[in-house]
C-alpha cells in the first residue's frame, strides 16, 4: 500500500501559515504587555488555542484527514476541557 | 472504511492505519502533559501572585525566540513532506536538516536559560528555592518538569527526524511511501504545539 | 508444544516448535497465551498473599505476621491484582487471541508493536517484584499511592511507582493497536453494527486504555519527582495539595475500573446467546452502553474523595454522576436476562459462570451506589465494606467474566475438551467460598471494621472466622478449576471445531485456529447472532 491519494500541500500554503502563526504570536505577546488585567490569561489561551487550530488544520493535514480523524481530535480535546472543568467545579467552590 | 489490506506481515504498513495509530499515540502525549496542565491550572488559581513574580525570572526574550524556531522548524518539516510528496528528494532532506539545526538552536537556548537559572541555584532541592515562598516554589517546580518533559520530547523528535533523514537518504522513504516521515512530521507539530502553549503559561504570566 | 501426530493439521500451537518462536511471535494468538502464562502465574501469587492475609485476620492480635508485614502484603497483593492481572487481564489475554478472529482479520493492525507491548508488561511486572525484594523495605502504601506517606515513606515506593508507569504504558500500547485494528481491518461487509459485541466492548475499552492511563502516568512521574527532588506539588509542607493527587490519581483509576468490567461484559455477551442459541436480546443498546459506560466512567472519578475535603458542589455533582452510570450498566444486565428468557437455555460452565457473574456483579453494583451517595458513604468509607464492594464488582465481575471467558473458548484455543462435571464442582466450591469469604466483610464494614487493618476488635471474630474459611474454600475451587484446565489442556479429548454451536466467527474456523486465522477473509452478509438451527426463537 502507498500513499499515492494523500494531498500534497504547497510550500506556498506552508509559508502562509507560518506567517500567521509568528503574527498570532506577536499579538499575544503585545497583548500581554497590554496588562489588560482578568482578560489577558484568557486572551493568551484563546490565542494559543487558536495557533492550535491552525496547526493542527494544516501543518498537521487535519483539514485533508477522513472524517473519523477530525472526530477522534476533537472529540479528545473536548473530552480534556471537560475533566479540567470538572476538576474546577471542586477548586472554584472551595 | 477501509478493508483493502488484511496482510499484517507485509514490509509496508498501509498508510491509514499507520497514520491513526500516530494520531492515537499523539493523543496519549496530549493527555501526559494534560496532566501537567490541570496541575498548572489548580497551582495558579492557589498562588496567582507567587506565579507572577516567579514568572518574571524568566527570560521572555530567550521564550519568545524558542517559539519563533520551533514554528519555523513545524514549516520546514510539513515543507519537507511537501518536497518527498513531489519527488524533490534532495530539497526534503535540506528542509529536515534545517529543522534539525532549528532543534539544535532551541536546545542551545535551553541549555543558556537552565544554566542561568542554576547559577541563580534556582532549581529543585536547592537551598535558594527552598527559602521562596510556597507558590513559587511551585512555579519553578512546574517549569523544570514542563519545559524538561518538553525538551526530551525535544530531543526524540530531533532523533526520530534523523532516522527519516536517512531513509530518504537510502531511499526507504520516497514519493511511494513516506509514512514514517509523515509521522515523525506529525510528532514534531505535537512539539510545536506543546510548546505554544506552554509560551504564554509560564513565560507571559502578568 | 502438543503432541503433533500425522493427522492434525498445523494450527498457531504447533506450526513452529520451541520456546523461541514463543517469545518472538507477533502472531496475536501466542502473545494472548503469553499474556495469560504470566497474569495466571501472577493471579495465584497475588491471591496466596490475600489467602496469607485472611489466615492473619482468623483471631484477633497477631497470628502469622506483623503489621508491617500486612501493609507490605496488602500492597504487594494489591499493585499485582490491579495492575498486572486485573487492568491487562481481559483485554490482553481473550482481546489478542479472539478480537482479529472475531472481525475476521488476521491479526491486529501492528503486530510487532503488541508484542512490544508484552513486554514492557513483563518488564513492569518484573520491577513490581524488584520493589518488594530490593534493599530497603517494600512498599506499604497501599496500591493507591496516596500522597503524602507515599512521599515520605522509607520504602521502595520510586520502583513502585515505576513498575505502574510501565505496566500502564503497555496498556496503552494494546489499547491503541485495538483502536486502530477495529477501525481498519475489519473484514469486507463487516458493518460496525454488524461486529460482535465482545469488539465493542474492547473498543470502548481500549479509548479508556488509551486516554486516561497518560494521566496516571504523568502523576506518577510527579511523585517521583516529589521523592527525589523535593519540589512538592502535593506535599502540604510545601504549599503543594495532597487533594489533587487524588484527583489525578482518580482520573485514571476510576476509568480503570471500566477498564476491568467492559470487556467481562464483553465475554458473558458473546456467551449469553450462544448457550440460549437465541439472538442477543438489545445489540444495539448493549454495543452503546459499552461507549456510554466509557464516556460517563470518565467524569465519576470523585467519588473515591467524598471525604477528602473536596467541596460540596463537586460531591454533589460526581455523586450524581456516579447514578448515572448505573443506567448503562442495569441496561446490560436486563438485555442479558431477555437474552435468556425464551432461549433453549444450556447449562455448561460457561453459562454457569456467566450467570455468576450477572449474580455477583449485581451485588457489587447496588453496594457501589451506597458508595456513591455521599451520606452513605460517609459512614462506610474506608471500611471492609468498600473492600467488600470492589472484590464483588472486580473478583466476582471481572474474575467471574475470566473464568467465564476461558471455559466457553478452552476448546477453541487448545483443541481439547475439558471435564464438565470437575468444572461444575469446581465452580461450585469457588462461588461458595467467595460469598462466605467477601459477604460478611459488607457487615463488619457497616459496623465499622476498618480497612487496611491488620488487627480487630474482638467483636467482628465470627464475621472475620467465616471469612477466613471462606477465603480456604475459595483458595480451594480456585485450584480445582485450573488442575481441571491445566491437565485436560494435555489430556483432553479432541474438541470440535463448534462444541456449544456459536455463530460468530472464531467458531467457524478449526480449533485451535490455524496460524493466520483464516484461508480467505470472510465476506460478513448479515449480523453476528443469527442462529439458523430450527428451535431458534425470534
Amino acid at each position: 500500500m502507498n500513499n499515492h491519494d494523500s494531498h500534497i500541500t504547497s510550500y506556498a500554503l506552508n509559508f502562509k501559515v507560518l506567517l500567521v502563526l509568528l503574527i498570532l504570536t506577536t499579538i499575544t505577546i503585545l497583548v500581554i504587555k497590554l496588562h489588560l488585567g482578568a482578560f489577558t490569561v484568557a486572551m493568551a489561551l484563546t490565542l494559543a488555542s487558536v495557533k492550535t487550530a491552525i496547526v493542527l488544520t494544516y501543518f498537521m493535514h487535519l483539514k485533508f484527514e477522513n472524517l473519523i480523524l477530525r472526530l477522534m481530535v476533537g472529540g479528545v480535546f473536548l473530552l480534556f476541557a471537560i475533566i479540567i472543568v470538572i476538576t474546577f467545579i471542586d477548586y472554584y467552590f472551595r | 472504511m477501509s478493508t483493502t489490506n488484511h496482510t499484517a506481515h507485509s514490509e509496508y504498513i498501509d498508510s491509514d492505519t499507520g497514520k491513526m495509530g500516530m494520531w492515537l499515540f499523539l493523543f496519549t502525549e496530549l493527555f501526559l502533559f494534560g496532566g501537567l496542565f490541570i496541575v498548572y491550572a489548580v497551582m495558579r488559581s492557589k498562588y496567582g501572585e507567587d506565579f507572577h513574580h516567579a514568572a518574571t525570572e524568566l527570560n521572555a526574550f530567550i521564550g519568545a525566540t524558542n517559539t519563533v524556531v520551533l514554528l519555523v522548524s513545524s514549516m520546514t518539516v510539513a515543507m519537507s513532506l511537501t518536497a518527498i510528496q513531489k519527488n524533490q528528494t534532495g530539497l526534503a532532506m535540506g528542509l529536515i536538516f534545517i529543522t534539525l539545526l532549528l532543534a539544535g538552536v532551541f536546545m542551545m537556548n535551553k541549555y543558556f536559560e537552565y544554566g542561568h537559572k542554576f547559577e541563580l541555584h534556582l532549581y529543585p532541592g536547592s537551598e535558594v528555592m527552598h527559602n521562596l515562598p510556597h507558590g513559587e516554589i511551585m512555579f519553578f517546580g512546574l517549569y523544570f518538569l514542563m519545559t524538561g518533559l518538553h525538551l526530551f520530547h525535544v530531543l526524540v523528535g530531533g532523533i526520530l527526524l534523523t532516522i527519516i533523514l536517512l531513509k530518504i537518504k537510502s531511499g526507504k522513504i520516497n514519493q511511494e511511501h513516506f509514512l514514517l516521515h509523515e509521522n515523525g512530521a506529525l510528532y514534531w507539530h505535537l512539539v510545536d504545539l506543546i510548546w505554544i502553549f506552554l509560551f504564554p503559561l509560564l513565560y507571559l504570566i502578568t | 508444544m502438543n503432541n503433533q501426530t500425522t493427522t492434525t493439521p498445523l494450527n498457531f500451537l504447533n506450526h513452529q516448535t520451541g520456546l523461541w518462536s514463543w517469545l518472538t511471535s507477533t502472531d496475536h494468538k501466542r502473545i494472548g497465551l503469553l499474556y495469560m502464562y504470566s497474569i495466571v502465574t501472577f493471579f495465584l501469587v497475588a491471591a496466596v498473599l490475600g489467602l496469607l492475609m485472611k489466615i492473619e485476620k482468623s483471631a484477633p492480635g497477631e497470628t502469622i505476621m506483623t503489621a508491617q508485614t500486612y501493609n507490605a502484603l496488602f500492597t504487594l497483593h494489591g499493585i499485582i491484582m490491579i495492575f498486572i492481572v486485573v487492568i491487562p487481564g481481559l483485554a490482553a489475554v481473550f482481546g489478542n487471541i479472539f478480537l482479529p478472529i472475531m472481525i475476521g482479520a488476521k491479526d491486529v493492525a501492528f503486530p510487532k508493536l503488541n508484542l512490544f507491548s508484552f513486554y514492557l508488561f513483563l518488564t513492569g511486572a518484573g520491577l513490581g517484584l524488584y520493589s518488594q525484594f530490593a534493599n530497603g523495605h517494600s512498599p506499604d502504601t497501599g496500591w493507591t499511592f496516596y500522597v503524602p506517606y507515599s512521599a515520605e515513606a522509607s520504602s521502595n515506593v520510586v520502583i513502585a511507582l515505576t513498575a505502574a508507569f510501565t505496566l500502564g504504558f503497555a496498556s496503552i500500547l494494546t489499547g491503541l493497536n485495538f483502536i486502530v485494528t477495529i477501525h481498519t481491518m475489519r473484514a469486507p461487509g463487516m458493518s460496525w453494527f454488524r461486529m460482535p459485541l465482545f469488539p465493542w466492548s474492547l473498543y470502548a475499552t481500549a479509548w479508556i486504555q488509551l486516554l486516561a492511563t497518560p494521566v496516571v502516568g504523568i502523576t506518577l512521574l510527579m511523585v517521583i519527582a516529589e521523592r527525589t527532588l523535593h519540589v512538592g506539588f502535593f506535599d502540604p509542607k510545601l504549599g503543594g495539595d495532597p487533594v489533587l493527587y487524588q484527583h489525578l490519581f482518580w482520573i485514571y483509576s476510576h476509568p480503570a475500573v471500566y477498564v476491568m468490567i467492559l470487556p467481562a461484559m464483553g465475554v458473558v455477551t458473546e456467551i449469553f446467546p450462544t448457550f440460549s442459541q437465541k439472538p442477543v436480546f438489545g445489540y444495539v443498546p448493549i454495543a452503546l452502553s459499552s461507549l456510554a459506560i466509557a464516556l460517563v466512567g470518565y467524569f465519576v472519578w470523585g467519588h473515591h474523595m467524598f471525604t477528602s475535603g473536596m467541596s460540596y458542589e463537586s460531591r454533589w455533582f460526581f455523586s450524581l454522576l456516579t447514578f448515572l452510570v448505573a443506567i448503562p450498566s442495569a441496561i446490560k444486565v436486563f438485555n442479558w436476562l431477555s437474552t435468556m428468557y425464551g432461549g433453549s437455555v444450556d447449562l455448561q460452565p460457561p453459562l454457569l459462570y456467566a450467570i455468576s457473574f450477572i449474580f455477583l456483579f449485581t451485588i457489587g453494583g447496588f453496594t457501589g451506589l451506597t458508595l456513591g451517595s455521599v451520606a452513605t458513604d460517609i459512614q462506610v468509607h474506608n471500611t471492609d465494606f468498600v473492600v467488600a464492594h470492589f472484590h464483588y464488582i472486580i473478583f466476582g465481575g471481572m474474575g467471574f467474566g475470566f473464568f467465564a471467558g476461558i471455559h466457553y473458548w478452552f476448546p477453541k484455543i487448545y483443541g481439547k475438551l475439558y471435564s464438565i462435571r470437575w468444572a461444575n464442582i469446581g465452580w461450585g466450591i469457588l462461588f461458595t467460598g467467595f460469598n462466605l469469604l467477601y459477604f460478611p466483610m459488607f457487615i463488619m464494614g457497616i459496623q465499622g471494621m476498618p480497612r487496611r487493618y491488620f488487627d480487630y476488635d474482638p467483636k467482628f471474630q465470627l464475621g472475620q472466622t467465616i471469612s477466613t474459611i471462606g477465603a480456604i474454600i475459595l483458595f480451594t475451587g480456585l485450584i480445582t478449576m485450573i488442575s481441571n484446565l491445566i491437565y485436560h489442556a494435555y489430556k483432553g479429548a479432541t474438541a470440535p471445531a463448534n462444541p456449544w454451536h456459536g455463530v460468530t466467527l472464531e467458531w467457524q474456523i478449526p480449533s485451535p485456529p490455524p496460524h493466520e486465522n483464516f484461508d480467505e477473509i470472510p465476506v460478513i452478509t448479515r449480523g453476528p447472532y443469527v442462529f439458523d438451527n430450527p428451535h431458534t426463537t425470534k
